[in-house]
């Protein structure tokens, strides 16, 4: 426990990638191995289960103490992280330190926490405490995190992978596969991870690290005939896999999602074994040549068994964009232009040789006519009217990569809608904006001269507008409620969504679709601001 | 809120005032008399007709509001009668110098605390309880996740970061006047700069032109410190790999560190008890400690003053006014302005 509390000490206070993957590589290369495998699972923020709330923490370390519910509140804020104010307030009220607890990390995952979790009422607290007596103040902080499985680090799974390449001497990609799927904690499965490369290694649901693409910022090098062109669906990404005999679906989160999609299940069940698919999951009604907003989408997900009703009013498909195994061949170095025409091959003869409906759910997805790059922009105009975000580009030459790989595969998103709104409320941050008022609620004006709530949107400022902004707002709040304060409505901001749908949660009929703020209309007054009507009609627009 | 009409002190556009004694506690705008708490420049402001001031402080507020103010130098406890009002000042631990001022009339006493902290710093003079009718705190630390470690942990953790990066120059950020000097005495108290030490003649800790600025007077003050030397004292291109340096913040991220070649850094300063609030500094590192008082020395320091009336500025007022009111059943108040 000492050395992981050590290990996030040190990933919390290096800025450099370089000192993280140090910092990573000296931790793994002297670890046991099932310590290393329990702090590999927390680094890929795979411990999941929260074994305790924050809630309760924070009762278990205010009984006994003089300090009331509200100033635990106002601690919080001013902290902005539920384990760390519980880990400093414990210092305050703690009763002095024991005899302190030296043991594994794997001791702590396996018994210490689960056993805590498992009590209830005052043996619990007795035994949250007990533990936390026995802790230093960087151990203490860990553990809450632990209890509570809000364990961030801050590393992305690409530096710990390159971390321990560099330790194992295996490639980055290879390790990127074996993660694939899951990594259940173990002392085997981490010496399995990091085991020499050997040629048979494949499990049939084993699906392959995903390629994504990054921001389009200029034109791609080279003449618009060496890249294709394709429509950037609003879906979810999906590797769909057909291999002994059974079918796998992944999301991009390495989630297997079958379940909530028996019919995309189905449909892989006529292809051949050996055959794995990229793609978008979408809902998509039959006959309608575009697909369904996301929130349709939506609906179908997380749910373990959809009913008929829901099957028949969310129909899924899945729209194929790339092949990556055929005939249990890895094609993945090949070019794009041979695993495309595969594709369209594969699902051609699908379509001769399966005319099935089910089959018809597997869907290519349309390329789009790309000579000149004069083309580009009018098409990328018309992403909205074919209900997509934007376009996707892809060289032509391109293998299929791991991970977020510059200069191959890019995205091309349409221009998002913006409005005019109001700051009303603001709420502080956490983390890094704790203590800073970086939450906000913006309304639009309805037919009465009054301002409704809108959206809300925690992102757009740089940091000197948000704290030019921070000092305005407690300069004109007009009410608190609590951490939320009311403001005068005098700030009016444009803020940036990708798209509207009728709501009843919302008090304004209206949900936001990734609502940010794009700028700070500090020349517009609020009365000038945009309406609910306006909104409305932006909605009555899109497809 | 502000204070009742009629109190002993009183709000004024100035700041605190004393009808009494005539006289305005750390004035914020020139006025004809002055009473001052300590140096720091939030306290002690240029133009005022008479200062009167611990002893203690009169270099530091001369070489900062100007060589020929009128001030007053007086000894801690000592008492005066200014105007109507008899006015002693007490130490309160802040800085060199800093004191917290009693004042009485008319059958009422009021302690204004000013600036202060409880837990030891070898380069002032300890906090002195004082008992007053009614106390005027201040909370800039007035939440309970603030509990301070002594000076002398902090500064071994200091030393084990400085000594773990030879390869590397380590600037510590700390405020000029108080903080900085506090940090030496506390290196000092745990060895550093002793011959064959860290820190000994020829590895002098380095200091910026503003925290040299103020050495003098903590030097003619004997406060125990390491030997030390302006950066600017060291040959350009001269290796500074493995010297500890202090800075105030507003040197992070200037010019002024293009000299340092891969230095580390870190801020020394309470809000550093607080992940959220270094990270939004840009420190890499941050080391608690603070020249005001933590939660247990705010409660402790109202309890000891036996006031019946406490007023709380500063910081977070309306919560520690609250707690003292709701738990400790301490009549409290925010005060305003």
């Amino acid at each position: 426990m000492r050395r992981f509390a050590d290990l996030y000490s040190a990933l919390d206070a290096s800025s450099g990638t370089q000192a993280r993957v140090d910092a990573l590589v000296a931790y793994f290369s002297g670890v046991d191995a099932a310590d290393g495998a329990w702090a590999l699972h927390v680094l890929l923020g795979k411990q999941g289960k929260r074994l305790i709330t924050g809630r309760r923490l924070r009762q278990i370390c205010l009984e006994e103490s003089p300090l009331p519910e509200w100033l635990f509140d106002d601690c919080y804020a001013h902290v902005g992280d539920s384990a760390e104010t519980i880990t400093l307030l414990w210092a305050q009220v703690g009763a002095g330190a024991s005899q302190p607890l030296q043991h594994s990390l794997q001791h702590w995952m396996e018994q210490l926490l689960p056993a805590a979790a498992a009590l209830e009422g005052s043996e619990q607290a007795e035994a949250v405490r007990q533990l936390w007596r026995g802790l230093s103040r960087s151990e203490l902080l860990v553990a809450n995190k632990l209890l509570t499985g809000g364990l961030r680090v801050g590393v992305a799974q690409g530096l710990v992978v390159r971390a321990l390449a560099r330790l194992s001497g295996l490639e980055e990609a290879q390790l990127q596969h074996r993660l694939m799927g899951g990594f259940k904690p173990g002392a085997a499965a981490l010496t399995a991870l990091l085991a020499p490369a050997n040629g048979a290694e494949a499990v049939p649901s084993h699906p392959y690290p995903f390629y994504l693409a990054s921001p389009l910022e200029q034109q791609p090098a080279g003449p618009a005939s060496d890249w294709q062109a394709e429509w950037k669906f609003d879906g979810i990404r999906g590797q769909l896999i057909r291999r002994a005999n059974e079918v796998f679906l992944w999301s991009r989160g390495e989630e297997l999602i079958g379940a909530a999609f028996p019919e995309l299940l189905a449909a892989a069940g006529c292809l051949a074994n050996g055959s794995v698919l990229d793609g978008e999951i979408l809902v998509w009604p039959p006959g309608s040549d575009q697909p369904a907003p996301f929130a349709q989408l939506q609906r179908r997900l997380g749910r373990k068994a959809p009913g008929r009703k829901l099957l028949a009013e969310c129909p899924a498909a899945f729209v194929a964009y790339d092949l990556l195994e055929l005939g249990g061949d890895d094609l993945r170095q090949a070019p794009l232009s041979q695993r495309r025409a595969a594709l369209e091959e594969l699902l051609q003869e699908l379509s001769e040789t399966t005319p099935t409906p089910a089959a018809g759910l597997l869907r290519l997805s349309p390329l789009l006519p790309l000579t000149a790059w004069e083309q580009l922009e009018p098409l990328r105009q018309q992403a909205a009217s074919a209900a997509a975000e934007g376009l996707m580009l892809k060289g032509l030459a391109s293998p299929y990569l791991a991970g977020r790989k510059r200069g191959h595969w890019w995205k091309h998103k349409r221009d998002p809608y913006t409005l005019d709104a109001v700051l009303l409320y603001a709420q502080a941050g956490s983390g890094r904006r704790a203590n800073l008022f970086t939450d906000y609620t913006f309304g639009l004006w309805d037919g009465e001269g009054q301002l409704v709530s809108f959206a809300k949107a925690y992102s757009g400022l740089d940091d000197a507008e948000i704290t030019a902004l921070d000092r305005w707002i407690r300069s004109h709040t007009s009410e608190r409620f609590g951490p939320v304060r009311a403001v005068q409505p005098l700030q009016v901001f444009e803020l940036a969504f990708e798209g509207l749908q009728r709501s009843s949660r919302h008090k304004s009929g209206i949900a936001v679709r990734f609502p940010r703020i794009a700028r700070w209309r500090q020349d517009k007054p609020a009365a000038e601001a945009d309406s609910l009507a306006s909104a409305l009609a932006l909605l009555a627009t899109q497809p | 809120m502000p204070l009742p009409t009629g109190s002993l002190l009183e709000h004024t556009p100035q700041g605190l005032y004393c009808r009494a004694a005539a006289a305005w506690i750390d004035p914020v705008g020139p006025v004809p008399r002055a009473l001052i708490t300590h140096a720091h420049a939030d306290h002690a402001r240029p133009g005022c007709g008479e200062y009167w001031a611990v002893g203690a402080s009169e270099a530091i507020l001369r070489q900062r509001l100007g060589a020929t103010i009128n001030l007053i130098p007086v000894d801690y406890g000592a008492a005066h009668r200014i105007g109507e009002a008899r006015v002693s000042f007490h130490s309160a631990g802040h800085v060199l110098g800093s004191a917290q001022i009693r004042l009485e009339a008319g059958g009422e006493s009021w302690l204004v605390s000013g600036d202060y902290k409880r837990c030891a710093d070898p380069s002032c003079s300890p906090f002195e309880p004082v008992q007053a009718d009614v106390f005027i705190t201040e909370a800039t630390f007035g939440l309970p996740i603030y509990r301070w470690q002594s000076g002398a942990e902090v500064a071994g953790e200091i030393l084990s970061w400085w000594q773990g990066a030879p390869e590397r120059p380590s600037i510590l950020f700390a405020y000029a006047f108080g903080k900085a000097q506090r940090l030496l005495a506390e290196l000092a108290a745990i060895g550093v700069g002793e011959p064959g030490q860290p820190g000994a003649e020829g590895n002098e800790i380095l200091l910026h032109g503003a925290v040299e600025a103020l050495m003098p007077a903590y030097r003619e003050a004997g406060v125990r410190l390491p030997p030390t030397l302006p950066v600017s004292a060291i040959a350009k291109g001269e290796s500074l790999a493995g010297r500890l340096v202090i800075a105030p913040p507003s040197a992070h991220r200037s010019v002024w560190m293009k000299r340092f070649k891969l230095p580390q850094a870190a801020f020394v300063s309470g809000w550093m008890a607080v992940r959220g609030a270094r990270r939004r500094r840009g420190y890499e590192r941050g080391f608690v400690m603070s020249d005001h008082a933590d939660w247990p020395g705010l409660i402790q320091s109202v309890q000891q003053s036996c006031a019946r009336q406490v007023y709380v500025t500063h910081g977070n007022s309306d919560g520690l006014a609250r707690y003292l009111s709701e738990v400790e059943g301490i009549s409290a108040e925010p005060l305003a302005g």
